[in-house]
């Protein structure tokens, strides 16, 4: 039984370039997927695709259990959108743009407009909820566009780079938000160019790369590929360098490199922070004085440049936008 | 169903976004504003139309002209209006929801419509003003504003087309008005087509834009002392003409518009 959201094979092009490559994607209900690559990835298109904005030439999708290429309609009626290019009316007021959404949601429009006061004060816009959107700030903006996805409680979320663009603390505030929005079991793909994103609120990572899926798991299995954890120690005194390399040798799992001037040791492991104590035992015992000790994970950095050969970093604009097809 | 509510809620959405960016209509009221005064002031005395040389005469054939013109207008404003929306990210938001298809244009160029009427009105104003005067009955001098509002709102069909077919607002406003100014110019609308060179006459008689003209001057009175009605079909029935070119028009524009929103990527 396909999850949520399941895409077999979805292939794109523009013109002469191969957008999507055959995407393959399979969201079980009720998590959180994080779409992880860099500008122009297939990110967008991928979203596009299985939103109803645009046409695969070829492939199958299916969201909350409907045909995507059979079905648009009923697809739209139990998906909410937020992002990048899903946008905001910057002269309607807060309050005007939900009542808008809510009513081309097919509700009536006394239903809309409790809808909208709700959502406004649910997302602390109550204060600008009568302004023009134009006189808000970008957090209060994406988080008004949030609001608009979920006017109708949409079982099916999709983000666009939700956060994109915003400072630390508007970023911080926005996942608290989706955080909420998860934890009542709503399935949500989100795509972002931020490891650090889809490291915190995502149960599971795929990463993209020139129109494919080159790696899917959760963040802990996608590092495990990258090698796994590592012990580093910093030893107070340099004449115990020598020890400290024997000691750790009976615990790793490779060989164990050191930077002489300061005094760091670190050595491939598997065993977490059970192992660690172990070691820092063991040290002790044989008298070493350390300064510093700590198991060390990659990053999904370190992931992305062991996939793809190179570091997820802005390329150029994502394609999918521009002129008509 | 949904295609009339969901047409309706657009329009309001539309209507708000006007009265809160005032100068857009203001700007589309000085273009013909101008050419009233412009042509009234400048160019009337020099303009023979019919057998007649007084600036009266000339005052009264001209407004159908800048009426009909200031209709077609309305293209630019729906298509930069559609454009805008496009560039904004508004367009893949509505195409996300569950809406009627064709209700964004729909609700677009009602709004536009909205917009031309209440343009016609003040240019009415001027008109009177600068010494316009009707000839026949309230019905007819209605029927003729009727039949301006229906072409314009065609025309801003052709605008809808325009706004989803080009990547910036900024092109949409060019695009939408270029090809107005030979359209308005070769044409009836500002001087008497009779004495045009035989081949820019047969342009002139058989264009959609002076049927138009053609049918309000019957209907609010103003064609001039001595003046000859063209043989070409549609000047000799201009109101039949501009209802059948409004209507083949909207057909074919919203057709060809509504089947590239469907597509449209913003």
């Amino acid at each position: 039984m396909p999850g949520a959201i399941y895409a077999e094979g979805l292939v794109k092009t523009f013109g002469d370039v191969r957008a999507l490559d055959g995407v393959d994607l399979d969201v079980p209900e009720g998590t959180v997927l994080g779409l992880l690559g860099p500008n122009g990835a297939g990110k967008t298109t991928t979203v596009r695709c299985l939103t109803t904005l645009l046409r695969p030439d070829s492939g199958r999708a299916v969201v909350a259990g409907i045909d995507v290429l059979k079905q648009p309609d009923a697809v739209r009626r139990s998906i909410g959108l937020s992002g990048q290019f899903a946008a905001v009316d910057e002269y309607l007021t807060g309050r005007e743009n939900l009542q808008m959404v809510g009513q081309l949601y097919q509700m009536k429009a006394k239903a809309a407009k409790e809808r909208a006061a709700e959502l406004l004060e649910q997302f602390h816009l109550t204060d600008a909820a009568d302004r023009p959107t134009k006189t808000y700030s970008g957090g209060m903006r994406r988080r008004l566009d949030l609001a608009a996805a979920l006017v109708v409680s949409p079982p099916v979320m999709f983000m666009d780079e939700p956060t994109t663009g915003l400072d630390p603390r508007n970023r911080q505030q926005l996942w608290e938000v989706i955080k909420q929005l998860v934890s009542g079991g709503t399935t949500l793909l989100l795509t972002t160019q931020y490891l650090e994103e889809a490291d915190h609120l995502a149960h599971d990572i795929a990463v993209v790369d020139q129109g494919k899926v080159i790696a899917q798991g959760t963040s802990d299995q996608l590092k495990a590929r990258t090698g796994g954890e590592r012990v580093e120690v910093v030893v107070h005194e340099r004449e115990h360098i020598r020890t400290a390399v024997e000691v750790l040798a009976g615990f790793g799992k490779g060989e164990t490199t050191v930077e002489e001037h300061m005094r760091k040791l670190t050595t491939p492991v598997t065993g977490g922070a059970k192992l660690l104590a172990e070691v820092i035992r063991e040290l002790d015992t044989r008298g070493i004085e350390i300064d510093d000790i700590g198991l060390r994970r990659p990053t999904l950095d370190d992931v992305f440049l062991s996939l793809t050969g190179h570091v997820a970093e802005a390329k150029d604009e994502e394609n999918g936008k521009g002129a008509v097809q | 169903m949904s295609a009339i509510t969901d047409s309706a809620v657009i329009a309001r959405r539309n209507l708000i976004r006007m009265g809160r960016i005032p100068e857009m209509l203001i700007f589309g009221l000085i273009q013909p504003i101008m050419f009233v005064v412009l042509f009234t002031y400048v160019f009337g005395g020099s303009i023979q139309v019919g057998s007649s040389n007084s600036t009266q005469a000339y005052r009264e054939f001209l407004m159908a002209g800048i009426f009909a013109q200031t209709v077609t207008f309305a293209t630019a404003g729906a298509g930069a209006g559609i454009a805008d929306d496009m560039h904004k990210g508004l367009i893949d938001r509505f195409r996300s929801l569950p809406m009627a298809r064709g209700a964004v244009l729909t609700g677009r160029t009602i709004a536009d419509l909205v917009q031309t009427a209440l343009t016609l009105v003040v240019l009415a104003v001027v008109a009177v003003i600068v010494g316009w005067r009707t000839h026949e009955n309230f019905g007819k001098v209605l029927a003729g504003f009727a039949l301006l509002l229906l072409f314009g709102y065609a025309f801003s069909w052709i605008g809808a087309l325009i706004g989803l077919s080009v990547r910036t607002p900024e092109a949409a406003t060019s695009g939408g008005l270029i090809w107005l100014f030979p359209l308005t110019f070769i044409s009836n609308a500002f001087v008497d087509a009779n004495l045009m060179p035989s081949f820019l006459r047969h342009i002139a008689e058989w264009n959609p834009f002076s049927a138009v003209v053609q049918a309000c001057r019957e209907l609010f009175g103003n064609l001039p002392p001595g003046f000859k009605t063209p043989d070409a079909w549609p000047m000799q029935h201009p109101v039949w003409a501009s209802l059948i070119w409004s209507v083949v028009i909207i057909l074919v524009f919203r057709t060809l518009a509504v089947r590239k929103y469907r597509r449209a990527t913003g």
